[in-house]
């Protein structure tokens, strides 16, 4: 007969049983996630980082940008009208990891690209007190001084790609070539639009000369939101 | 993944029922009265733990 | 005074207990001071100092890794280790070597995280930041955790496993569980930092706040609770209220929490059956929660008076209070109306720092005070009324804190919603931003004072540790579950 002093007694009993406790939450909500088709909306437009871009990314991770500014717009009326269309899991498929955020000590982010100028952007980074006297975000000025490592460029492509981001071997090859490009004023970027679609393109940080942290960084954040174009979407494209 | 998949569709509609039985024969079990004794004694074990009585 | 000292030393490995215990202090205070600068930096930006390194970005999650694993984790260790072994009457398994490559190990993790953390080397998951080499190093520790607490459990002279260790090994375990699957990443090289996660978008959102909320529930709530069910007992001299109400408690928590990891993603991309499923069993979890705290609290039926004259036995049941606060407040804010107003303001902050300070920080403050006493064999605490002055500081300090973030959040939520007669949003952004600022300044003055008061600690324990006594009147010359014997 079941008793519970059996288990009470023996550990390992115990062990299997607390585990078989703590696992089916996390399976009956989590698998389906990966398994139900509909949990990504069907949308056109969302496409893997540029190189220059996903440079940005890691910054904006490695600056903890996330724990001030969310990147997930709420389908309220106020936030809407705030940030814009809200947020889409198709928008952040590419995500490794996500970076929706939990806090707003900062405004939201999904839609902040196109928003700012990049003269803007850099400034504020630079000096956000300069432009918002009441800012209370930390300064980042040594982002426009500091030259972008990118020497693995290749590499961090080809790890997005092991993880699931769609990256071609014609990506890859051009990685280095594409980060130049999308931030050299002078260079051809016909092929690198090609590839990676609405991508901005230019000097991003006011000095065409370096290729800063602060052009990765401005890469990013405008193409923020940019990706799917909302003014041509059927309601039944946003089922989940 | 299918398998899990399969064993979360056919629960589902059930779980509701089983979980709320699994815990109340947990509960029973418990509360039962010729447990209390016993239990009474297992809340003792932290009062009689001091040192030299290993 | 030494040499009476190690004549009476324990059949019990507490060596290492010794040491984790300073650790959490250590990590305590650490925690404690990186919380008031970054709470500074909201207030006044000039404190982010224009150095990289002290940016609020990178010093944050070295303020919340630093209370959580730093003070809370090792605290979990100390506890864990004491209670396993006077449970069941017998010493550690491996003995302090296996023990002691546990605390090495543990603080090595720690350094290296915090570390990683100023340098810009983080995965950006949100209480999961550290980088993949970090993550290794803590799963290898974490398994020699689990081996050292199982294999004591295993050589238990004591035939009924105590119920607190329940729940030490639901949290072991379930952190085990989370974090191996939470941290998986794939790196850029093998001689380099940076990883990317195998998770994507919503699958990612949702993986990482289970990871989230369950190391709420497992690591800031069963492993405490298990400290509530050791120490409460011995320190107010009785058996817990209700057992049979301890094993209801158990399994229902340890089921209900795991499933409640959704509502940090209320009205996100996440789709709509996962949020339903996760404030279902957000609400749900109020019962239990309040289940344990009637338990903890009513152990002093009958010894009421103690709560007067035991300022110990007061940072331990009013930290079982603050519990019963911030699980009634955790499912009113998992319902999804209220939601929509809390997430992503200062709400969440202070509903995050009541359980923190006022359950996770007293209750090991509580079982602190308890220990070292015992583990440095001294009758009793240096001063008692140190205790009483720290509790009272403290507790000033959280209230402080959590009115002030609500009513941060609430404000911040309501600007951001308001329209003007004309139908436009009434505030841009950086207005409520500004509004914040005097009760940033009041949550920073919380924050100082909760940190005088852990000073005032480490003060009070040093003094003890060192045998010394203060006179006090009124204070019993053998501390209360001392066996008057030793």
């Amino acid at each position: 007969m079941f008793s519970h002093s059996k288990i009470e007694q023996n550990v390992i009993l115990m062990l299997v049983l607390i585990l078989i406790t703590v696992s089916i939450g996390g399976l009956v909500e989590i698998v389906p996630l990966y398994t139900v088709e509909s949990t990504i909306e069907r949308v056109e437009g969302v496409r893997p980082y540029t190189p220059l871009e996903l440079r940005g990314r890691d910054i904006y991770i490695r600056e903890g940008c996330y724990l001030c500014h969310s990147q997930q717009v709420r389908p309220f009326r106020d936030e809407v009208e705030r940030y814009g269309h809200y947020s889409l899991a198709a928008e952040s498929m590419y995500d490794h990891p996500f970076q929706w955020g939990s806090k707003r000590t900062g405004p939201d982010l999904a839609r902040v690209g196109g928003k700012y100028s990049n003269e803007w952007h850099a400034a504020h980074m630079a000096d956000p007190r300069s432009v918002v006297p009441e800012s209370i975000m930390p300064a980042y000025g040594f982002m426009l001084d500091r030259p972008l490592e990118a020497a693995d460029i290749a590499e961090r492509l080809e790890t997005n790609r092991a993880v699931g981001v769609p990256y071609s071997d014609e990506m890859i090859e051009n990685a280095a070539a594409d980060l130049e490009a999308q931030a050299d004023p002078e260079a051809d970027t016909d092929d690198l639009l090609a590839r990676y679609p609405k991508a901005a393109v230019g000097d991003f940080d006011g000095n065409p000369a370096l290729l800063s942290e602060m052009d990765a960084m401005v890469a990013y954040l405008q193409i923020l939101g940019r990706m799917v174009d909302f003014t041509d979407l059927k309601p039944e494209d946003l089922r989940q | 993944m299918e398998t899990l998949q399969a064993i979360a569709e056919a629960l589902r509609p059930f779980w509701g029922l089983w979980l709320m039985g699994l815990f109340l024969a947990i509960v029973a079990w418990a509360l039962w009265p010729k447990r209390k004794a016993e239990m009474e004694q297992h809340a003792r074990i932290p009062l009689r733990d001091d040192d030299g009585e290993m | 005074m030494t040499d009476q000292a190690s004549a009476r030393t324990s059949a019990y490995n507490e060596g290492v207990i010794r040491l984790l215990v300073i650790a959490t202090m250590f990590w305590g205070v650490a925690a404690f001071l990186v919380g008031v600068l970054i709470a500074l930096q909201l207030a006044y930006p000039v404190f982010n100092l224009d150095l990289e390194w002290f940016s609020f970005g990178r010093v944050r999650p070295l303020h919340t890794s630093g209370a959580i694993f730093g003070f809370g984790g090792n605290a979990l260790i100390a506890t864990s280790f004491y209670v396993v072994q006077r449970t069941g009457r017998t010493t550690l398994f491996g003995g302090e070597t296996l023990a002691g490559f546990v605390f090495v190990g543990y603080q090595l993790f720690l350094v290296m995280a915090g570390v990683g953390y100023l340098l810009g080397i983080t995965q950006g998951r949100e209480y999961a930041e550290p980088e993949w080499y970090v993550d290794l190093w803590l799963t290898l520790v974490w398994v020699v955790y689990l081996l050292v607490f199982l294999g004591t459990l295993m050589k238990r002279k004591e035939p009924h496993i105590y119920v607190a260790n329940w729940f030490f090994l639901a949290f072991i375990v379930t952190v085990a569980m989370l974090h191996i699957v939470n941290a998986l990443a794939l790196p850029v090289s093998w001689t380099g930092t940076k990883s990317y996660s195998l998770f994507s978008g919503v699958q990612d959102a949702l993986t990482q706040w289970w990871y989230g909320h369950n190391a709420v529930g497992f690591f800031l709530t069963a492993g405490f609770l298990g400290i509530m069910y050791y120490f409460i007992p011995k320190q107010a001299e009785r058996p817990v209220y209700s057992y049979r109400l301890s094993v209801i408690h158990f399994w229902s928590i340890i089921f209900l929490y795991i499933w409640a990891g959704p509502h940090h993603l209320f009205y996100t991309s996440l789709p709509d059956w996962a949020q339903t499923v996760g404030m279902t069993f957000s609400v749900m979890l109020w019962m239990p929660s309040w289940g344990g705290m009637i338990n903890g609290i009513m152990t002093l039926s009958g010894a009421w008076d103690k709560l007067r004259t035991d300022p110990v036995l007061r940072f331990l049941v009013v930290s079982v209070a603050f519990y019963g606060m911030s699980t009634f407040e955790g499912p009113l804010m998992s319902v999804k109306p209220v939601n929509a107003l809390s997430h992503w303001t200062d709400w969440t902050v202070g509903h995050t720092h009541s359980g923190a300070l006022g359950w996770v920080a007293f209750v090991s403050f509580g079982a602190v005070y308890f220990l070292v006493p015992k583990l440095w064999r001294r009758a009793r605490l240096y001063s008692e009324r140190l205790v009483s002055v720290h509790f009272w500081i403290a507790t000033i300090g959280i209230v402080l804190y959590i009115t002030a973030m609500w009513v941060s959040g609430i404000l911040q939520g309501l600007m951001w919603r308001a329209y003007d007669s004309l139908g436009f949003l009434q505030y841009a952004f950086i207005e409520t931003v500004e509004a914040m600022h005097p009760f940033y300044v009041i949550r920073a003055l919380g924050g100082v004072l909760f940190l005088i008061g852990s000073l005032v600690m480490v003060y009070n324990l040093i003094r003890t540790a060192r045998g010394d006594v203060r006179e006090e009147a009124g204070a019993p010359a053998v501390a209360p579950g001392m066996n008057p014997a030793e």
